[in-house]
């Protein structure tokens, strides 16, 4: 089991020679660099592959997802796996299954999620790379409450080949790590079409470090004023944040101008009925059958087929997975299937609108990634809705499909830090990773470290 | 939108999930609130708006269909009930 509050499930990695890695890292290569992956992306060395769930507690993947396949072939080393909320469903680690993960500014808050433990392994230097999953904002808003870097590419850019299902036509692999250059590193070595993902995309894949210039001469930067009308309003010192990267942008060459996103404000509720719908379906092949948790392991158990079924996943699955498997079944099921999933995909589309209007007169959008610093544990735990609401920055990006980065942008009055996203237009990684260099750049906040 | 308990009961039968009186009052409460938040989608005129299903254009992603691997024997079975290299599985009919 791993230490109270670890990033990692199963066994703890002894704490990385950074030195060796990060020479090779500033090389632009993996060679013999420790990575941890999110423990929603199976690996085939002998470690369990959970998805923090009950479900899949025992379970040992026999195959490598792609992303590891590919980060192995670039000679990385995997070092351990991290803790998730179970399924990726959550935006605190707090729906972990199989333990507890912190921030590692303050360990009385929440390291975001889902990829809280690969968000909080990188922000503690543990490791200088790891591997997460995004489907609503679960790289992006973890590495915003860390302090790291968080990369979400395209959807279809990296292949999802091993990635435990969520939400099918969202979810997408992304990556932690403490610098820009070192993000573009690991997106070179993970995208690329792939014969086992039907949904990656052939498209050429550039030399991500290659385009770090350093300015952004020639770009227009638009910022959606719909982000600064949230209901609840966005943090004082997150606003603040993006006034003064508006200032640095412009300093490094960009024009920053206010663009409109009229449909923001519904991507949210676009969201929560899209995925538990795809959840609902890709969760139903846990039925206590062929694999993972089953009350037919208890050898004194007995029950007709459905008490299988219904038994081994009221058991196996935590409250969030069922709350949104319940909700998924609900907006897919005769009679409001109409009223609620094809009217959020409506919706999507418009989302989607906003998006490609806006990118006619911008090439990249700037927005806070979160509406707040970490929150504290609890705080929002047992109020589902309050919990949606912390990804309502990332979820329309996700809904478009678009990449996206959360960058350090400073630290609030209570030292935690604050994130600020980029979006790009679809396979344009190469300028958003530009611009988050350009900025990163103009700052010291990637090289703080968390208190020990 | 409220949610009643019967809708509820309905819903987690079709899920294939054992919910117990409490599950149930609890998923009526918390379901209720998350469906009256997101009622305001109805604001939305989508008359004439397609559904986006997926974003990135693709379509029809072919590949050969070929046996990537014939070893029946290599595949591991982590099945609760197995009966020599089958998964055995209660009765469909009144098992």
């Amino acid at each position: 089991m791993a230490d109270a509050a670890s990033p990692y499930l199963g066994t703890v990695p002894k704490p990385a020679d950074i030195g060796v890695a990060r020479k090779a890292l500033d090389q632009g290569s993996l060679q013999s660099v420790p990575v941890a992956m999110k423990d929603i992306i199976v690996t085939a060395d002998g470690r369990k592959s959970t998805a923090a769930s009950k479900m899949l507690a025992p379970y040992g993947s026999p195959y490598d997802a792609t992303v590891v396949r590919k980060m192995l072939k670039a000679g990385a080393e995997v070092v351990g796996k991290t803790n998730l909320d179970e399924f990726a469903m959550g935006a605190s680690t707090e729906n972990s299954a199989l333990g507890k993960t912190v921030n590692p500014w303050d360990p009385e808050r929440v390291p975001g999620g889902s990829s809280g433990g690969s968000a909080a392994a990188v922000a503690s230097r543990s490791v200088p790379v790891a591997l997460g999953t995004d489907t609503g904002g679960s790289v992006r808003q973890p590495a915003a409450f860390c302090g790291v870097v968080g990369l979400k590419p395209t959807y279809g850019r990296v292949s999802r080949y091993g990635l435990i299902a969520m939400a099918s036509s969202l979810d997408q692999a992304g990556t932690f790590t403490t610098t820009v250059a070192d993000a573009a590193t690991v997106l070179g070595t993970i995208a690329g079409p792939d014969p086992l993902d039907a949904t990656s995309v052939d498209r050429e894949v550039p030399d991500y470090r290659k385009a770090l210039t350093g300015d952004v001469k020639g770009l227009t930067v638009g910022i959606p004023k719909e982000y600064f009308e949230v209901e609840g309003g966005v943090q004082l010192e997150i606003g603040e944040a993006i006034e003064q990267a508006k200032g640095d942008l412009r300093k490094a060459g960009a024009k920053v101008v206010d663009v409109s996103l009229p449909h923001t404000k519904y991507a949210v509720s676009v969201y929560y009925l899209v995925m538990p719908a795809e959840a609902s379906s890709n969760l139903a092949r846990y039925d206590g059958i062929r694999y993972g948790h089953s009350v037919e392991r208890d050898a004194d158990w007995q029950g007709s087929l459905e008490d299988v079924y219904f038994q081994s996943r009221a058991q196996g699955f935590g409250p969030e997975v069922q709350r949104r498997i319940m909700l998924g079944t609900y907006a897919l099921s005769a009679g409001y299937y109409d009223a609620y999933y094809k009217k959020a995909m409506q919706v999507r589309t418009l989302v989607t609108r906003d998006f490609e209007q806006a990118f006619e007169k911008v090439d990249l959008l700037l927005t806070p990634t979160t509406p707040t610093t970490a929150f504290k544990f609890e705080e929002k735990a047992d109020d589902p809705l309050a919990m949606y609401l912390a990804d309502i920055f990332t979820v329309p990006a996700s809904l478009a499909g678009l990449p996206a980065v959360s960058v350090p942008a400073g630290f609030d009055k209570q030292n935690l830090p604050i994130g600020l996203q980029l979006i790009g237009k679809h396979w344009g990684e190469a300028t958003v990773l530009r611009a988050a260099h350009a900025y990163e750049q103009r700052h010291d906040w990637h090289t703080k470290e968390p208190p020990r | 939108m409220e949610i009643d308990r019967q809708a509820v009961e309905k819903v987690a039968r079709l899920a294939r999930l054992a919910l117990s009186d409490d599950d149930v009052a609890a998923n009526q409460r918390q379901l209720s609130k998350i469906l009256e938040y997101i009622d305001q989608l109805n604001e939305v005129d989508t008359k004439g708006v397609p559904p986006t299903a997926q974003v990135t254009g693709t379509v029809n992603a072919l590949a050969d269909d070929e046996v990537r691997n014939e070893r029946r024997d290599e595949l591991p079975i982590d099945a609760p009930a197995t009966d020599g290299g089958s998964i055995k599985v209660k009765g469909v009919f009144d098992g």
